[in-house]
């Protein structure tokens, strides 16, 4: 068995050339920037990162999980579904976080800063990384899968305070660079610099896809796989059941594997 | 749903009136923070002073955990939870319920701390018709977004360790706006209360309504 199928290969390969476009872009096209010369480059990874993250990926997560707490359209499906986008949202506010510090003591000369942005987006992995707990408890999937689903939905509550925080109070993070009503339709960042930050919000979304169906496959064949190991169990169960009717020898039963 | 908000808030107070959990356990537990706090940063150079507000409100939102622990131990014991459902009580009326009772022990807890933090810290009360408001805003957001979430890590084997990941970053708000406002009501920092009170006010009718619509399903099962 496996997680692939011949749209996920064709997915992969769009997913790495995008990449590699993206690089090439960011790293060799577009000009270094006036006042933060190359560290300006991060950008063209942190934008779709953290787009990635927070609207795509919990985005998913969240109306999965609604899906999911709506009794017509409950089923595993929605509930897998907001379980693989939240493991590659956490995966990717992470690389948000680290690839900001980066930029941060690159340009404002620290790694961190108790900025609302900052801290917001901090919070939202947190969150994030609480609701991944919640679906890992040890209970009955049902009433896992719904509790997490309820954790999904009131997470997500923070992501437009993220999103806003630049503009709520006074930052040392600059405002969104493409999500803002003003700047979509008259935008600051011109040229080969916007070519790469849009390009590279294609290629992380096409990575996005990939992963997050490779890890719904996954999360599938875990449950088979527990439900076979199940079905399995009690068959060689029943099978115990019959053979006590034939005359068995004392020390057979109590052979290791026949201990449950 | 009022009236059975009513009758869940009575009995927990009730079962905490009698058992005394609060009163000989969390009170002295939430004094003793305070008491840490002030072994850790020297008192003698005003650090305590300055940062009284903070420590204040670090001390009740730990002390909310275990409010809200104790809020759902009540309710495993002798198959109370089976009970609950049983009693075709409405789920938003017993969110609201649980959530007051909570909302009613914390700011009994708060009103001792505060007495607390003015002797031990030797912080003047300032304005206290601030500082009051502060708590019953700030109170009601912690009650209510604490019993969401107690009610999600209620009845797993690993509850005790779940609730405090779950609910203290969804309180982060909470305590910055407190730790504020409260700055401004006892005068420590100069600043602006408002802006944090409506942050406060906003916040606590955020998880009031999430919690009266999410109580129901949380409660059918399990």
């Amino acid at each position: 068995m496996t997680t692939a199928s011949r749209a996920t290969r064709v997915l992969g390969v769009l997913a790495i050339a995008s990449l590699a476009l993206t690089a090439w872009l960011a790293l060799v096209v577009s000009p270094p920037d006036v006042n933060q010369k190359d560290a300006v480059r991060l950008l063209y990874l942190h934008v779709p990162t953290a787009w990635l993250a927070m609207y795509v990926s919990f985005g998913v997560t969240t109306l999965a999980s609604i899906f999911y707490l709506w009794r017509r359209t409950r089923s595993r499906f929605w509930d897998l579904a907001a379980g693989a986008s939240a493991e590659v949202g956490v995966l990717f506010i992470a690389l948000t976080l680290a690839i900001g510090s980066i930029w941060g003591r690159a340009t404002w000369g620290v790694w961190w800063t108790w900025d609302a942005r900052l801290t917001s987006t901090a919070v939202l992995l947190v969150l994030y990384l609480g609701y991944l707990a919640v679906r890992r408890v040890p209970a009955d999937p049902e009433v896992r899968s719904k509790r997490a689903a309820i954790v999904a939905i009131a997470a997500f509550v923070d992501v437009p305070i993220v999103h806003q925080s630049v503009e709520w109070w006074r930052t040392l993070h600059q405002p969104a660079s493409l999500l803002d009503r003003q700047r979509l339709f008259d935008p600051q960042i011109k040229g080969t610099m916007a070519l790469a930050l849009v390009v590279g919000v294609l290629a992380f979304t096409l990575l996005y896809s990939w992963l997050l169906i490779h890890r719904f496959r996954l999360a599938r064949m875990e449950e088979l796989a527990d439900e076979r190991q199940l079905a399995d169990a009690l068959a060689e169960r029943r099978a115990e059941g019959g053979e006590a009717d034939a005359p068995v020898q004392a020390e057979d039963r109590l052979a290791p594997e026949a201990v449950p | 749903m009022w009236r059975d908000a009513g009758l869940v808030a009575a009995k927990d107070l009730r079962v905490e009136a009698r058992s005394r959990v609060a009163t000989n356990q969390v009170v002295p537990f939430a004094v003793l923070v305070l008491i840490l706090f002030a072994f850790a940063l020297d008192p003698d150079r005003g650090i305590l002073a300055r940062a009284a507000a903070g420590l204040f409100w670090v001390t009740v939102l730990f002390a909310a955990v275990l409010a809200v622990q104790r809020s759902f131990a009540i309710e495993a014991d002798g198959g109370a939870r089976d009970a609950l459902r049983l009693s075709g009580l409405d789920g938003a009326g017993v969110f609201l319920g649980k959530a007051a009772a909570v909302a009613v022990q914390l700011v009994l807890l708060e009103a001792v701390l505060a007495v607390g933090v003015t002797v031990l810290y030797d912080v003047p009360l300032h304005d206290v018709a601030l500082l009051a408001l502060v708590c019953v805003l700030a109170t009601v957001g912690i009650a209510a977004a604490g019993i969401v979430y107690g009610a999600v890590a209620a009845g797993l084997r690993v509850r005790d360790t779940l609730l405090p990941l779950l609910v203290l970053p969804v309180l982060a708000p909470v305590l910055l706006a407190a730790t504020r406002a409260s700055e401004a009501a006892l005068a420590t920092v100069p600043g602006d209360a408002w802006p944090w009170v409506r942050l406060l006010a906003v916040f606590a009718a955020i998880y009031t309504v999430f919690g009266v619509v999410a109580f129901g399903p949380l409660l059918e099962e399990a």
